[in-house]
């Protein structure tokens, strides 16, 4: 049985600082299969996956305990560059491309085919020349082998991202000698079209004998690919159920265990109509890259929790980064009846408007800050809270650490972050603890508007709960208005009394969140104007 | 072999290109990405006619220089390639260069063989401070510019901490007309007659190369009453190198710099060992600038032991900001270009601000003004234009 398995990793255990994050993985690869594995945020993939490539960090955090068998070989790695050399390629989730590379290039990358020449030869190999019309052959034949019919001339700034997985994918299979293939949530930056002619490359490439280990958060596309999963869960296997004999309910509950459903109580119709406003957007324009705002019209009733969805790209996630000011913007913006100004963050902040960021490590967080200052910093900059003057001068405002700190206290334990303290740099929480920061850090302000962009992105199933069971306390129990921006349609309509779908920056239509599943595709496809009119 | 039928994928929409602006565009982008050396350009004109500078002085004044620094500053092209910017720290590289001349005059190794041998010295002193500082520029990943620029302070102390102190006490030095009267301590200016146009005129009298430029010239443009005097082997050194970095980025080992410049993260990945490359491009820098500061100094004919090496960085790079390079490009041509601007504007801004200003004086601290003021305006220039750039992005979505 062993000598039919390419791949097998036998007990693998790795610690962090003494925090163990595998505790003895079981995984066995045979040739030609895709193996799927999922698990929350912090289960332990990509420390798994990075024991597989060799990846510096590991050996820097003091390696890993277990075995690792190739073709029924123990062999050890110790860098990506061996692990290369024994057929394992890795597709990753972020994008492992030079922007300013051609598509050969990048294909070739560190795998150049070159020409011996006098000064190589004097000098070492390091020095030939490279043979560019072999290299773009292989490019070529590589991509074509993707059914890829663009030019591997061109330089990858210029591609569209859809393009950009493919070309990484084309890197690996120039890769002669390649075993394993590891794709690391592969579909995260894809449309959902270009998610499923993946799928389908993805089958081609197995058909030749390539195993595939594949990492997903879409529990859909695993059950369609994946001949084997495994479930894992606080770094341990919970289940390795074959294909046939699972289904989405059973993997969703392997991995967390909770159960989807709708999490706010409906609101009363009428009593909603009689609502006043409490911000009514004329004519918004923002100039987000990707995301651009052109002409939006939209109200805001008090207390609602308005849902923004919409395809990617569309405009959806520029709403609220206009208003905050974050991104270039026009138009009119009226809050509580009064016009407030544009492309000013302190201002939108002073009115009462608090953000959380959808960019969530860039914009929203101090990464190497303390928890209790990155809930803290806003409301101290724009509002004086936990400040306090040595001797009555006005001017010197220091930090009133003990306020501050029984106020993250009650944070932390409110929203159930969490960390080892209030000292924790945010950067060593997990995603979905960094989001609770952030929101902290929002209704901290005491805000009347919040906005939420993306809540649950790249959170894992058990955390997105918690954060949208959050949201709906907040606007229950404060009455906090809020409008969540999300690309994750289920999430909106899980919580939100409306949901605006905007299509191509401009407000397409809003819908009942008990809205047929048809009337939600009409919408973000642009259609649902046009069918109205004719 | 896998697939035959072609895959379709959605398009970003904001690739679109605009066709009517087209040429417009293009025109201005072109303007915009050339602003530096335009400005340049303009400004050198502007001089030129103001201080009414007789052309054949001009023309002979900028053609020594470019022969002089063009290797220094193309010294810069290599840690630029590998993403280290602009290393000021090239200064290291022309401390090693004048170890070196200290020594053959030392040992009174005179003419072709004595800068031979200085060029010999230079080699693996060069390599060794390249190697240090490279080791420190990988610790200041992102700082690599503003380290390098303090590690040369940091090296000018300690060489004149060796040739002020050391030579004549640790280190015996038996040829007295190299020391100060007290016998510690290097002179301040040591003579290099003995090497002087060692290699500018190493083949004087094998081919005589300004008489053919000359003939040819006359052919062209009929009788001619001065010629610049060109120094053919140093020209054929620069001739040398320029090929030299062009057949590199065509290397495997160009192309690692390249991607390591472009990207630590994802080389490192790819299995490219990028604390080595990064240390490498800082290393060849250094060897380039060393070897430039003996071909500098052997055409000036003395050496400033506590000064000539001081300002090599900042005017290195300087000339090559204004030939409109960035901190993540440089070519070739900006380097010579700039070489050539930089100097004419070194050459015509004391004689504009004598004619401006009448006073000489004033003329001089134009000169270190241009000096300083153009990094400050190139970078920021540069900063302007990345700025647009972005700007432009954004627009185009």
């Amino acid at each position: 049985m062993s000598v039919d398995l390419i791949l097998e990793m036998k007990g693998i255990e790795k610690d962090y600082y003494g925090n163990k994050v595998l505790k003895g993985i079981d995984l066995k690869l045979g040739p030609g299969e895709v193996h799927a594995m999922i698990g929350e945020n912090g289960a332990g993939k990509s420390t798994l996956m990075n024991i597989l490539f060799g990846m510096p960090v590991i050996r820097k955090t003091g390696g890993f305990k277990g075995q690792i068998l190739i073709d029924g070989n123990e062999v050890t790695i110790n860098s990506p560059e061996e692990a290369m050399a024994l057929g394992i390629g890795m597709v990753h989730q972020e994008f492992m491309l030079i922007p300013g590379f051609t598509l050969t290039e990048n294909i070739k990358l560190n795998r150049e085919i070159t020409n011996p020449n006098l000064i190589s030869k004097v000098l070492g190999q390091k020095l030939e020349g490279l043979n560019f019309n072999k290299m773009n052959q292989d490019a070529r034949d590589a991509l074509d082998s993707l059914g890829l019919a663009v030019d591997e001339t061109k330089l990858i700034s210029g591609l569209p991202v859809s393009y950009m997985q493919f070309v990484e994918i084309a890197r690996e299979i120039d890769k002669k000698n390649i075993k394993v293939m590891v794709f690391d949530e592969p579909t995260a930056a894809l449309t959902e079209e270009d998610a499923e002619t993946l799928l389908v490359v993805m089958k081609k490439i197995t058909d030749s004998g390539i195993s595939i280990l594949f990492i997903s958060h879409r529990l859909d596309e695993v059950l369609k690919v994946a001949d084997r999963i495994t479930v894992i869960r606080d770094g341990e296997i919970v289940g390795q159920p074959n294909r046939q004999n699972t289904s989405v309910h059973e993997l969703a509950r392997l991995m967390v265990g909770r159960k989807v459903e709708r999490v706010k109580k409906e609101v009363d119709q009428e009593e909603f109509l009689t609502r006043s406003e409490i911000m009514r957007i004329k004519n918004l324009r923002v100039e987000m890259p990707g995301e651009a705002v052109k002409g939006l019209d939209l109200t805001i009733k008090q207390g609602e929790i308005l849902g923004i969805g919409g395809l990617a790209g569309q405009g959806k996630i520029g709403i609220a980064n206009g208003i905050m000011g974050l991104y270039e913007s026009t138009g009119e913006i009226y809050f509580q009846g009064q016009k407030i100004g544009l492309n000013s963050p302190t201002e939108a902040l002073k009115q009462g408007l608090a953000f959380v960021s959808e960019d969530r490590r860039g914009v929203g967080l101090l990464l190497d800050e303390s928890i209790e200052r990155n809930i803290g910093l806003t409301a101290m900059q724009i509002q004086g809270k936990f400040l306090k003057q040595i001797a009555r001068f006005k001017f010197i405002n220091l930090e009133d650490h003990d306020i501050l700190r029984k106020h993250a206290l009650k944070m932390i334990e409110n929203l159930d972050i969490r960390c080892t303290g209030p000292d924790q740099l945010t950067q060593r929480l997990s995603g979905g603890n960094q989001q609770k920061v952030c929101i902290a850090r929002a209704i901290t302000m005491n805000p009347e508007l919040l906005f939420v962009s993306e809540p649950t992105r790249g959170i894992d199933v058990g955390a997105k709960k918690i954060v949208l069971d959050l949201l709906v306390r907040l606007n229950e129990e404060r009455g906090m208005t809020i409008v969540i921006t999300s690309s994750e349609m289920a999430e909106l309509k899980m919580i939100a009394d409306r949901i605006a779908i905007v299509y191509n920056g401009e407000l397409e239509g809003i819908l009942s969140p008990d809205a047929s599943d048809v009337e939600f595709g009409l919408m973000m496809a642009g259609e649902y104007k046009n069918k109205e009119v004719s | 072999m896998m697939m035959n039928e072609g895959i379709k994928l959605s398009e970003d929409k904001g690739l679109k290109v605009n066709e009517t602006n087209r040429i417009k565009d293009r025109l201005f982008k072109i303007l915009q990405r050339n602003i530096v050396p335009i400005i340049f350009t303009i400004t050198c004109l502007f001089g030129m006619m103001m201080a009414n500078i007789p052309i054949p002085f001009l023309l002979t004044s900028i053609f020594t220089r470019i022969f002089r620094n063009s290797f220094m500053v193309l010294s810069l092209i290599i840690p630029v390639m590998a993403g280290m910017g602009l290393n000021f720290g090239i200064v290291l590289g022309a401390m090693a260069g004048q170890m070196a001349l200290v020594a053959i005059t030392h040992w009174e190794i005179t003419g072709g063989l004595g800068l031979f041998v200085a060029f010999i010295i230079t080699t693996p002193i060069a390599l060794f401070f390249g190697w240090l500082a490279g080791i420190i520029l990988n610790k200041a990943r992102g700082r690599e510019m503003i380290t390098s620029l303090i590690l040369g302070f940091f090296a000018n102390g300690l060489y004149q901490l060796f040739f002020l102190y050391f030579m004549g006490t640790i280190i015996p030095i038996k040829n007295k007309t190299l020391m100060l009267s007290t016998g510690v301590g290097v002179r301040n200016t040591v003579d290099l007659k003995a090497i002087k146009y060692a290699l500018d005129r190493a083949f004087t009298g094998i081919i005589d190369f300004n008489g053919w430029l000359k003939g040819i010239a006359e052919m062209i443009f009929g009788q001619i009453t001065f010629m610049p005097y060109v120094p053919l082997a140093t020209f054929l050194l620069i001739i040398l190198l320029c090929l030299g970095l062009k057949f590199f980025t065509k290397t495997k080992m160009g192309q690692e710099f390249r991607s390591v410049g472009q990207n630590n993260h994802i080389s490192e990945i790819m299995g490219i060992n990028v604390e080595k490359t990064r240390i490498l491009s800082v290393v060849i820098s250094t060897v380039l600038a060393g070897w430039a500061q003996l071909i500098f100094l052997q055409n000036i004919g003395t050496l400033n032991t506590y000064g000539s090496h001081v300002q090599v960085g900042l005017f290195a790079v300087a000339a090559l900001l204004i030939g409109g390079a960035s901190v993540t490009r440089a070519t070739i041509g900006q380097a010579l270009l700039g070489t050539v601007l930089f100097h004419t504007l070194f050459i015509i801004a004391p004689l504009t601000g004598q004619v401006l200003l009448g006073d000489p004086q004033v003329g001089e601290y134009f000169r270190v003004f241009a000096a300083y003021g153009v990094i400050g305006v190139a970078l920021g220039l540069h900063a302007w234009q990345k700025q647009r750039e972005i700007r432009d992005k954004l627009k185009s979505d």
